[in-house]
């Protein structure tokens, strides 16, 4: 599959976006009772929610850059029993508003059981949402019978998983910022790490599947005549057609494996690498984590990059 | 509205006979024109006389080499090959005459490249038994092949339209995109198994064969001509239409005659239209016998028609 | 009609499909199609086949649907024009029309007065040589001809010469009833859908279809079984079939005594001046030998047992045989047994066997009957047609070599000994045809009072005495035809036109006026010399060839070689004829014509650039060019203009009395057919009925044509033939033995010495088959190497096996093929053409390019004894694995054709024509056939490496014509209605 730089700053950014803004439910929400900690943790929470915000937002409008009638995309949200865009779309909706209320509560809302309660409920929807909108997209992906790598089980779980991971790196490099130090910082990057290696084993585990994985049919059965040896001779057209450039995408064997070291490289030894220098020096946190945070999601952009053009459609059997 | 309307008992679909079919392109380029100026138009051509011309088509013509399916066959004996050739044709009150008794034999069209794994369950290609697969060896082929919406009854990239802009027509199954609001997302050409959609980059909207909607029901057409463009057009007439849910229907009667295929069945879009295998060929390349070719010289010289009496 | 159901958007499922239609005839390519316009808003909202129409019956091609973008092609010319910068330079100077007109009256009036011949007017692939003939007799010229004898001359001859009629456009299988259909070396043919119905029909019925060709493809494809031969092979192996049939006596001898010469006693008398001509009587009967009555009687009498073998002592004395005794002689011969040829033509012997049982087995025991009683042209009274269901079709394969000629006449030969020519299920005559053998129109040689020819310049010799040659035997045409190099070149040699005008060869002449025929590019052999003859000056700073007249109605390549341009309409914004007289449109069932009408007047459809187009029909110039020279028949009696245009000429025009371009509508009510009055109201009868006028033959008179009561009668009615007398057909052709008589010293026009050893080899009175020129005389050194085959190669070569391809120094045959989506150049300017096939590439067997080491996609260089090319090579299996091909014509010249200078045609396509030389590897004669000069684009021979430099781009290039590149801006066509939404 051609893999449209305007999909995959989506997939990325917004992934990112709401990973963020998961984590930030998932921290209101076990954190809204504690009327001891919340007062400082407000500041955190609201540029979180901020950049959260920001880079769903920033996902969602580049993803409009893919739309030949972005004017008209409103209409996108009208299928959603049948359509995982559409839902996709719906809860891309739907998922700031429990982030403004839990804001506006944050800011004008005094503390209260009142105010925790309905902190804890947006939290909750908040992180829901988040990662509803984010298995939605890996469903688009993963609901396409044409595609078999994007039909992969692990599809679903390695988006979030990104999502997680590089929501949980911005969070922490937010943290690093915003509140004062707790030793080392070393666990942030150290649970990084964790979850790097987490994603990666899926990543790898997928990657050897689909590279195993057999077409789904022949170019013989593509032409109604299974079970015989068929090779193309001409082509319909001798240049390329929306077909060929959108779907016939094809990368070589030695880059992908290259592309795959590198994301590998981002995704693990950049948090490793970042807890071994916060517990072996004595330097400031924040700016590595913001390092990671930016390797992390260079991760992700190659990560989603490959998942594009190491897709092969059915179609190219044609061609 | 993406979501899939109740089966309809009307099909509507193209058989294509991939047997007759020439790679003449005349479906392509009937196509291009009919639709350029009908409901799915214009259909946009991009540096029309520049270095790389691209184009929405909604039907192309693949040609494809098909290696032979197994050892050549052995050399059968003499114009048997030729007497099963069905003599169907008898019109003005021909009567051809009939084979010899003891060489006719009895010609079972079997199309090549039924695949004997496929189980007989398996949608669009019913089975046929492994010792017609075995007879059924065959030499290498040139194939042409085109290609267009097959107007699938369970389609994915109907479903997965976000803004209902993709339809199937709850009346006939033809499946359809309303340019209107359609925001050209470009999901459902990913969705569609057989490449059948076109996205039109200058005007930001999909596009696909509407089986010519604005023929086949256009009162402003003469009857006979209310059949989709590249049908009327096709010059060796290898493409048919019609009801393919109705099983008395001329269409539905040719694939079962000749074993029809859905293409790739097994991804579960269950295709309406079929094509129709190539026939097997008869008289592939012969393995001598010698025997036959001594014991049959009658004439050696022409002193053989020294006493042959004609008359004039 | 079905209503939407809720949610699903209210269509418009009867939108009217245009506000106008008109029906007229196709002219994307030469089958002549019936189409109808619809027009919407003054734009050609869409073309389709007219399904009334006998030629297509509904259907249309790739080509003819996408004709709107022809139609609005940017590419189209203008206005007149007028060279100003350096011929070749494409610079020149819009001129008004009576300025054009004026300028060529100039050029052509005194040349007319001095010397008509010094005008050469050429025709490519234009369809109304029934006027060009007719003015160029008018102006007196001998130099005239039409594309056909680079293009199937060969087909033509072989069999008008044989059968008096052919393969090529007058002739076709019986679709409705046969069973085996062998198609030789036809990739498209003019009879595009004709074709194509026909196969799909006999798909339909079942009917076996072998395709004997190098390639694969198209046809190739269906055919249940297809015979890669190797190029050039084809008369060994018909006759190895033939020796097959004559073997095991599965011959059609009642067939051959009846219809055929098989009987004909032909004088052996070596040495002697009757030798090889038919045994005549005193009346100049031929005669045949009546067993019945043990002596010779004429051979047309009927209630005879004639001899079909045997010795015979004629009254005079002499010694004669039948000429079946002859065929038997020289085809029974082990030579020709599947065994000797199947090494050369790559065909295992046991599948040449086979075909052989399987054409005897469906010719002789399943016979077609048709119960239609009918009556020979002797009277007698059949009750049934009995037919044999074998049919052939063969085109340019065949033709396209230098042994094409002999080849053409074996397939017929073939088709003969089965009787099976115009009978059920076999080949069939299309009317007019058959004609006598050959047919009796010589070809116009001397000037009359008024300067006009005494016949049209182009005809069939019948013996030395037609030719057209000095006392010296030179060449009198500046192409040679007619001339002792090439004497049955009954279609002019447009190929050497352009050498011999810049040689002066036979002498200087002052204009070349050319129409419709790219001759600097897709159309000539040389193509890089032909550039440089059309520019070449003498010492004298002029011009070799001084003046060039050229109507095109595209920017091709030519017009930038031209000094004055006369730009034609489209094909929707004329009037033309394709008439009787020419190359009509009939089928095997009827007679037909058809007319093209202007759909659109030129001044309404402007240029790209908005400007308007002042183009005229050059039909039409012609005649105002005729009346204004003063052309007898172009003028009346006042010397004003006879004709107002085109369209009225086709109306009033009479060849012979009653006799006119279109046999429709004729007689002042306009109900005769075939001959009659001029009717004024013709050309609307016309356009009342679809374009086209059919006449059905009656149903007896279907068949058997030659030799039909009913038919001939009918055909005389029409005025096809000038009697009822049965045609007999010509295993053996008489005419070619008086051309080796006179090589052997008799008779009173002799060929000079340099000519009489070609003569008498090539002139063979039964076909023969040879080498092709290419691959004897390129092989020629390597052969006289291993001693092989010492002695003259130009010699008939002995089939024997051949000595492995791979040793030739050229191992490899190039040949293209005509892509069924384009026609020739002029279909790369179609915005939707092009995106079919924007350029070629060079296909070869894997094992071959395994040999040279060349993978797919690779550039390779591919070199002939001419030249050198480099092009982009493709492996596909679907070769034989000696050949290499591409797709004709799909190479342009940078600049042309009004697409951008990187459009990959020029950059990336290629012609195979910058490789094939315009002379055999020996420069002695053209590289054609001995007998009818028909261009042998197929020899070609070629070795192949690894391109050394490979830049994406292939070789050679051209200087860039100044054309102007079409717009980049996106092309929305939407047939007459302004595009659906807008761009974003
Ligand atoms: N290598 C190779 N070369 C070949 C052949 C081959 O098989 N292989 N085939 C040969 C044969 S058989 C043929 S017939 C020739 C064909 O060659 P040509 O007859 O030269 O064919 P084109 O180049 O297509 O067309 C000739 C010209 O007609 C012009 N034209 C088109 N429509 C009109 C019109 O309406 N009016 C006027 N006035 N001009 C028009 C076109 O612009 C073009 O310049 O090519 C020959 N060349
Ligand atoms: N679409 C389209 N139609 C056309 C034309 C066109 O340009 N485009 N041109 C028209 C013109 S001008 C002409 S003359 C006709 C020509 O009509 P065809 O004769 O059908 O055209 P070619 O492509 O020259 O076909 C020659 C075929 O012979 C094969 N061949 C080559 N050498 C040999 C040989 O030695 N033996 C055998 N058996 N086969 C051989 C080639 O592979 C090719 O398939 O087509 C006409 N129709
Ligand atoms: S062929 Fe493709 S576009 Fe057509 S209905 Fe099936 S899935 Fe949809
Ligand atoms: S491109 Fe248009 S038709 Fe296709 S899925 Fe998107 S909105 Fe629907
Ligand atoms: S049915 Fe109509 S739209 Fe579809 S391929 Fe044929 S001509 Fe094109
Ligand atoms: S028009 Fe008919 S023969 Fe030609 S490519 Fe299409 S289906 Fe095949
Ligand atoms: S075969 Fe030739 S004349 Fe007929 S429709 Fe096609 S282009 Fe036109
Ligand atoms: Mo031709």
């Amino acid at each position: 599959m051609h893999p449209a730089l305007s999909v995959i700053f989506f997939t990325t950014l917004s992934g990112a976006g709401y990973g963020l803004l998961a984590w930030l439910g998932l921290s209101v929400l076990l954190l809204h009772a504690r009327a001891d900690v919340m007062p400082a943790l407000s500041s955190l929470q609201l540029w979180a929610l901020l950049l959260g915000l920001v880079l769903s937002t920033a996902g969602l409008l580049s993803s409009l850059a893919h739309l030949g009638r972005p004017l008209r995309a409103w209409r996108a949200i009208s299928q959603w029993r049948t359509s995982w865009l559409s839902r996709e779309g719906l809860l891309a909706l739907a998922t700031p508003l429990p982030a403004l209320a839990l804001g506006l509560m944050l800011l004008w809302v005094e503390p209260g059981p009142g105010r925790a309660i309905g902190l804890g409920l947006c939290g909750l929807l908040l992180t829901g949402l988040a990662l509803a909108t984010v298995a939605c997209t890996a469903m688009i992906y993963a609901s396409l019978p044409p595609i078999p790598a994007w039909r992969h089980p692990l599809v679903v779980p390695v988006y979030l998983l990104f999502a997680l991971l590089t929501g949980l790196a911005l969070l922490f490099w937010l943290m690093a910022l915003l509140l004062p130090p707790a030793g080392t910082g070393a666990a942030m990057p150290a649970t990084l790490a964790v979850l790097g290696a987490l994603l990666l084993a899926c990543k790898w585990l997928y990657w050897r599947e689909i590279d195993r994985q057999a077409p789904p049919a022949t170019r013989g059965d593509a032409v109604g005549l299974p079970g015989r040896s068929v090779s193309v001779f001409e082509r319909p057209h001798t240049e390329a057609s929306f077909v060929t450039r959108e779907m016939a995408f094809a990368v070589a064997r030695r880059h992908a494996l290259r592309l795959r070291w590198l994301a590998s490289a981002l995704l693990l030894a950049a948090p490793a690498a970042a807890w071994a220098v916060a517990t072996a020096l004595p330097v400031p946190v924040a700016p590595l984590l913001g390092t990671v945070a930016a390797a992390l999601l260079a991760a992700a952009f190659v990560e989603r990059w490959l998942f594009f053009a190491e897709a092969r459609h059915v179609v190219t059997l044609y061609y | 509205m993406t979501a899939l309307p109740p089966p309809s008992p009307k099909k509507l679909g193209l058989v294509i006979d991939l047997d007759t079919c020439v790679g003449c392109h005349a479906c392509a380029t009937s196509c291009k024109e009919w639709n350029a100026g009908g409901i799915a138009g214009p259909l946009v051509d991009e540096r029309p006389y520049g270095r790389e011309p691209l184009g929405v088509w909604l039907n192309r013509v693949h040609s494809y080499e098909v290696a032979a399916s197994a050892p050549a066959q052995a050399e059968r004996p003499a114009g048997e090959a030729l007497l099963e050739a069905p003599a169907r044709e008898v019109p003005m009150g021909a009567a051809v005459q009939k084979a010899p008794v003891g060489t006719t034999k009895v010609a079972t069209p079997t199309p090549i490249g039924r695949d004997v794994r496929r189980s007989p369950a398996v949608e669009g290609g019913s089975a046929a038994g492994s010792a017609e697969a075995a007879a059924a060896a065959q030499p290498a082929l040139t194939l042409h092949f085109p290609r267009s919406c097959l107007h699938c009854e369970t389609p994915a990239c109907v479903t997965v339209c976000p803004t209902g802009a993709s339809y199937k027509r709850a009346a006939d199954g033809i499946v359809l995109v309303d340019e209107d609001k359609c925001i050209g997302c470009k999901l459902c050409s990913w969705a569609c198994p057989y490449g059948a959609r076109e996205y039109s980059e200058v005007d930001g909207v999909m596009k696909k064969c509407t089986l010519c909607v604005d023929r086949i029901y256009n009162e402003h057409l003469d009857e006979s001509e209310r059949v989709p463009a590249c049908v009327q057009a096709c010059p060796t007439r290898a493409r048919h239409f019609g009801d393919l849910g109705d099983p008395d229907s001329d269409v539905s009667k040719l694939v079962a005659e000749r074993q029809g295929m859905a293409l790739m069945p097994e991804l579960g879009y269950r295709p309406v239209n079929r094509y129709l295998p190539p026939r097997p060929r008869r008289g592939a390349d012969a393995s001598d016998d010698g025997a036959a070719a001594a014991g049959d010289t009658v004439a050696q010289s022409p002193r053989h028609w020294l006493n042959r009496i004609l008359g004039r | 009609m079905s209503a939407p159901a809720p949610n699903e958007p209210v269509l418009d499922l009867s939108p009217c499909p245009g506000d106008d239609v008109r029906t007229t005839t196709c002219y994307m390519c030469a089958c002549r199609c019936g189409i109808k316009v619809w027009l919407r808003d003054g734009q050609i909202r869409y073309l389709q086949g007219n399904p009334a129409h006998p030629v297509n019956r509904g259907v249309i091609c790739a080509k003819g649907a996408a004709g709107i973008m022809q139609h609005y092609s940017p590419a189209r010319l203008t206005r007149p024009l007028l060279r100003v910068g350096e011929r070749g330079s494409g610079e020149f100077r819009e001129i008004e029309w009576d300025e054009a007109l004026a300028i060529a009256t100039g050029w052509l009036k005194p040349l007319r007065e001095r010397d008509p011949d010094q005008l050469a007017f050429f025709t490519g692939r234009d369809q109304s040589q029934a006027l060009t003939g007719w003015w160029a007799q008018q102006f007196g010229t001998v130099n005239y001809a039409a594309h056909g004898g680079f293009c199937s001359v060969n087909m033509a001859a072989g069999g008008l010469y044989t059968l008096g009629g052919s393969f090529w456009e007058f002739g076709e299988p019986d679709w409705e009833h046969t069973r085996y259909l062998m198609l030789w070396g036809v990739a498209e043919d003019h009879d595009s859908n004709p074709l194509k119905l026909g196969l799909g029909r006999l798909k339909e019925r079942g009917a076996k279809i072998v395709a004997v060709n190098p390639v694969r493809t198209g046809y190739g494809a269906i055919a249940d079984e297809w015979i890669g031969i190797r190029p050039g092979t084809d008369g060994l192996f018909a006759f190895a079939l033939i020796h097959e049939l004559l073997r095991m006596d599965r011959i059609d001898l009642d067939y051959l005594v009846r219809y055929a010469d098989a009987h004909w006693l032909v004088v052996r008398d070596p040495g002697g001046a009757g030798d090889g001509l038919f045994a005549r009587d005193a009346e100049d009967r031929v005669l045949c030998w009546n067993l019945d009555a043990g002596a010779p009687v004429p051979a047309d009498a009927s209630g005879i047992s004639p001899a079909v073998v045997g010795e015979y002592a004629l009254p005079d004395g002499r010694e004669a045989v039948p000429v079946f005794q002859l065929v038997v002689e020289r085809y029974l011969d082990a030579q020709y047994s599947p065994d000797a040829v199947a090494g050369r033509c790559g065909i295992p012997a046991a599948t040449i066997r086979r075909i052989a049982r399987e054409l005897a087995v469906t010719a002789f025991e399943h016979p077609v009957r048709l119960p239609i009683a009918w009556t020979d042209a002797w009277g007698r009274g059949h009750d049934e047609m009995v037919g044999r269901p074998v049919a052939m079709h063969a085109m340019r394969g065949i033709s396209a070599h230098s042994n094409g000629f002999h080849t053409c006449r074996a397939l017929h030969l073939l088709q003969l000994l089965l009787g099976a020519v115009d009978t059920p299920g076999s080949f069939r005559f299309q009317p007019p045809y058959p004609k006598p053998v050959p047919p009796p129109n010589r070809p116009g040689s001397r000037r009359r009072e008024d300067g006009s020819l005494d016949a049209p310049p182009l005809g069939f010799v019948h013996g030395p005495e037609d030719l057209l040659v000095d006392e010296q035997g030179r060449p009198r045409r500046i192409d040679h035809a007619f001339s002792w190099s090439y004497p049955l070149a009954a279609h002019g040699m447009l190929h050497t036109v352009i050498r011999n005008a810049h040689a002066g060869d036979p002498y200087r002449i002052d204009t070349l006026m050319m129409f419709m025929a790219n001759m600097s590019w897709n159309s000539a052999m040389n193509t890089r010399q032909t550039m440089r003859w059309l520019t070449d000056r003498d010492a004298d700073g002029e011009y070799r060839i001084p003046r060039i007249i050229y109507s095109d109605a595209y920017a091709s390549e030519m017009v930038a070689y031209a000094d004055l341009v006369l730009p034609d309409t489209t094909y929707l914004e004329r009037f033309d004829a394709i008439s009787l007289l020419d190359r009509p449109i009939s089928d095997a069932d009827g007679a037909a014509d058809a007319i093209r009408h202007p759909v659109f007047d030129p001044a309404t459809q402007p240029a790209a650039d908005g400007r308007a187009r002042e183009v005229r029909g050059f039909q039409s110039v012609l005649l105002e060019l005729g009346a204004r020279l003063g052309l007898p028949g172009m003028v009346d009696a006042e010397g004003a203009p006879a004709y107002r245009d085109y369209a009225d000429y086709i109306v009033r025009h009479e060849r012979a009395p009653g006799v006119g371009l279109l046999a429709g509508w004729r007689g002042a009510g306009g109900d005769a057919h075939g001959k009659g009055a001029p009717n004024p109201r013709q050309l609307q009868r016309y356009i009342e009925h679809g374009g086209y006028w059919r006449e059905e033959i009656p149903e007896h008179a279907r068949y058997f044509k030659m030799a039909n009561r009913g038919y001939l009668q009918w055909a005389r009615g029409m005025g096809f033939v000038g009697g009822t007398g049965a045609i007999a057909l010509q295993l053996y052709a008489e005419p070619l033995q008086r051309f080796r008589l006179a090589a052997q010293g008799h008779g009173e026009r002799l060929p000079p010495a340099a000519h009489r050893e070609r003569v008498e080899t090539y002139f063979d009175p039964l076909p023969l088959w040879y080498e092709p020129f290419e691959s004897a005389q390129t092989g020629a050194a390597q052969r006289a190497h291993r001693g092989a085959a010492g002695g003259d190669e130009t010699a008939v070569t002995p089939p024997s096996p051949p000595a492995g391809e791979d040793s030739h120094p050229y191992p490899l045959h190039a040949i293209t093929q005509r892509p069924m989506f384009m026609y020739h150049a002029w279909g790369s300017q179609n915005a939707w053409l092009r995106q079919i096939a924007a350029r070629n590439w060079l296909y070869l067997h894997p094992d071959t390019g395994a040999r040279h080491g060349v993978a797919d996609g690779d550039w390779v260089e591919l070199e002939s004894h001419h030249g050198r090319i480099t092009v982009q090579a493709r492996l596909a299996a679907n070769v034989q694995p000696d050949t290499v091909w591409t797709w004709n014509a799909i190479g342009k010249r940078r600049g042309a054709w009004g697409l951008a200078a990187d459009a990959p045609e020029a950059t990336r396509g290629f012609l195979l024509n910058h490789l094939i030389s315009d002379l055999t590897p020996r420069a002695d004669y053209a590289n054609a056939d001995p007998v009818t000069g028909q261009a042998a684009w197929f020899d070609l021979r070629v070795r192949l490496r690894p391109a050394t430099e490979a830049d994406g781009r292939s070789r050679p290039q051209f200087a860039p014509l100044p054309g102007a590149a079409g717009t980049g801006a996106p092309l929305r066509y939407a047939g007459g209605r302004a595009g659906r939404g807008s761009a974003r």
